[in-house]
């Protein structure tokens, strides 16, 4: 394996719970991932799936209590972030894993200068003396696109547009140069057109600084055009992870199927949208096999009865559902016989 | 988008095309100007800043010099407000009065804050059992009428301007600490104290330079009303002797003293109380003016 595709960051069986008086809630149930450097993850899923769930448990920003990382490993550089401590974590945390929030609006304290707000990030890893700092922070908002970044730098949030707000955080994000990229919905708070620059801008800075990133997001649109790999989630678990195009063009889950077809078709005369039939399961209560069983169309009684793994097919495509397993004609026909 | 994020992101947009820099130090300070009711607070609290400053200049004579010879002079050009038992002119003594009543309004005021604003944030940004050991602490300092908690701590401290200071500022400490919390909770769960966070940040810096900048208008708001009770319990407890001692010109001893000549010499204490009554309005006018400005959809 060469160093340009090592993989950075490995997830493995991440569990994280949230116990509340409802009871626990699994909000992200065993999940397994892998990112390499200079890659694009896409971890997509409808609300409530357990995606940022995830993001935030890689930074270890669950809010405790009531949440906690129940099992798994987030290995590093080959570091298990579950294990470090606090302050360890916080050396990495906008040093070496940075994350974009999805509220532009809401994420930049309202009462510091953005410069300020860039400089802090550099101030908190990098033994910068503060002008040095602003300086570099000019520089960073230049780097993300901001015109007359001088002036911008000594403005205060309320007086830049959302979207270049998100650039600013972009720019925080980015300014320790970090390895690890964790884009939560970074577009779904801004209008399209903007939504455009900022994918571009985001995966423009991947290409210059190397990093691997991690999308995560709802929309597929994000995901088809700038996705190397998606994951998709579904009820805390991921059900597929594939290439992007195969994604698209070969579906195999059924969640999967379900999303992509239920995408409007440019070229075809469609009256009604498709949906998926149903509704999630509730997080306190999964129910013991699959947990989209209750939704799939191809379903079987061994779905209702136990879980399936995550398991890789002939062609890398990692899928969790029985369909794919050897045994699903045997199920078949011993339904068929009763 | 939901229409509601829609509609909120062009507010800001127009905002940021057409407000100049600092626009919102002066919206602030022109519906703080449109207010007034809070501008004539405004006006007493500055008068009564330049008479304590100026004390020694505008009186006229000594405060504490003793002319038995004078004694119960009622109001006249030569002593505009009259003169005590003891022949001291009370225009003299109430403006060099106003040092202490400002003094220890203003020492107490930010003894409470200060503790209170430390309280209020480690309970709000901790939680847990941190959050409920000290906000029981101050529920059970809460639970006595305040006079009566600074009656307690002056019997153990002993009287004197010092003790009263200590005690008027320690109940103070709860109520700070309550709304410090309370704005604590409500800005902690906001997305840029995660991202804060995200870049590293410790708590330390989260709690000083992300929290408590953005929850200072409440404690700017809740300080200014204080200082009108503080002032008001400080010359409770001087009127009861238990604070400044005669024959300092403190104006709740200076009331306690003209008490017994309510009804021959009515003026000893008369302008005391006045003083005390128009600065307490003062302040308390201006607190309400200030939180009006502070949070406009708060007016009814």
């Amino acid at each position: 394996m060469n160093a340009e595709n090592r993989p950075i960051l490995e997830v493995k069986g991440l569990k994280t719970h949230f116990h509340t008086k409802r009871g626990v809630s699994r909000a992200v149930d065993g999940i397994d991932f892998t990112l390499r450097k200079g890659e694009t993850l896409g971890i997509v899923g409808e609300s409530g799936c357990g995606k940022s769930m995830t993001s935030l448990s890689i930074l270890r920003l669950i809010p405790s209590p009531p949440g906690k990382i129940a099992g798994g490993q987030i290995l590093f550089k080959g570091k298990d972030l579950v294990s470090l401590s606090e302050d360890e974590m916080r050396k990495i945390r906008g040093n070496e894993i940075s994350m974009i929030f999805q509220e532009p609006m809401t994420s930049l304290n309202p009462v510091i200068p953005v410069g300020e707000q860039i400089a802090e990030a550099l101030r908190l890893h990098q033994k910068m003396s503060k002008k040095e700092a602003r300086d570099k922070a000019v520089e960073m908002l230049k780097l993300v696109g901001i015109p007359s970044p001088e002036k911008r730098a000594k403005q205060e949030p309320f007086q830049l547009s959302g979207g270049m707000r998100q650039r600013v955080m972009i720019a925080m994000a980015l300014a320790c140069t970090p390895e690890v990229l964790i884009a939560d919905e970074p577009t779904t708070a801004l209008d399209v057109t903007i939504q455009a620059q900022i994918l571009e801008l985001i995966k423009d800075l991947q290409t210059k600084l190397g990093m691997g990133v991690i999308m995560i997001t709802h929309d597929l649109g994000v995901v088809a055009e700038t996705c190397d790999t998606v994951a998709v989630m579904y009820a805390g678990n991921i059900v597929e992870h594939a290439p992007t195009n195969k994604i698209f063009s070969d579906p195999r889950h059924p969640y999967t199927q379900g999303l992509i077809a239920s995408l409007p078709k440019i070229h075809e005369d469609q009256d009604e949208l498709k949906t998926i039939e149903g509704s999630v399961p509730s997080p306190y209560n999964m129910p013991l096999g699959c947990r989209f069983a209750s939704r799939c169309p191809f379903k079987q009684p061994i779905c209702h009865e136990r879980q399936p793994e995550l398991a890789a097919q002939p062609d890398g495509v990692k899928v969790r559902c029985w369909m794919y397993t050897s045994q699903w004609t045997e199920f078949q026909q011993q339904e068929a016989v009763k | 988008m939901t229409l509601e994020a829609k509609t909120k992101q062009t507010v800001v947009v127009t905002q940021t095309m057409n407000h100049p820099k600092e626009s919102k130090l002066k919206d602030f300070l022109s519906i703080l100007m449109q207010n007034k009711a809070a501008m004539v607070g405004a006006i007493i609290i500055l008068f009564y800043i330049i008479v304590a400053l100026f004390a020694p200049l505008l009186a006229p004579y000594d405060p504490y010099e003793i002319k038995l010879e004078n004694k119960l002079i009622p109001p006249s050009p030569d002593h505009w407000m009259g003169t005590d038992d003891k022949g001291r002119d009370i225009l003299s003594r109430i403006l060099f009065g106003s040092r202490l009543s400002m003094g220890i309004g203003f020492t107490a005021v930010i003894f409470g804050a200060f503790f209170g604003i430390i309280f209020g944030l480690v309970a709000g940004y901790y939680g847990k059992w941190i959050d409920s050991t000290i906000m029981r602490i101050m529920d059970i300092l809460l639970a006595f009428p305040g006079i009566l908690l600074a009656l307690a701590i002056i019997s153990a401290l002993g009287p004197g301007l010092t003790n009263v200071t200590i005690a008027v500022g320690a109940y103070s400490i709860p109520l700070f600490a309550r709304i410090v919390r309370g704005s604590t909770l409500e800005v902690k769960r906001l997305e840029y104290i995660d991202a804060i966070r995200s870049l590293g940040a410790n708590d330390i810096t989260i709690i000083f330079k992300h929290i408590l900048p953005n929850i200072l208008s409440p404690i700017i708001v809740q300080g200014t009303l204080r200082l009108a009770t503080v002032i008001l319990s400080a010359a409770g407890l001087s009127f009861l002797g238990l604070g400044a001692q005669p024959p300092s010109p403190e104006w709740g001893t200076m009331l306690s003293n003209g008490r017994d000549f309510l009804f021959s010499a009515p003026y000893i204490a008369i302008f005391p109380g006045l003083a005390i009554s128009i600065l307490v309005l003062g302040f308390n006018i201006f607190g309400d003016g200030l939180r009006d400005a502070f949070d406009p959809r708060m007016k009814k």
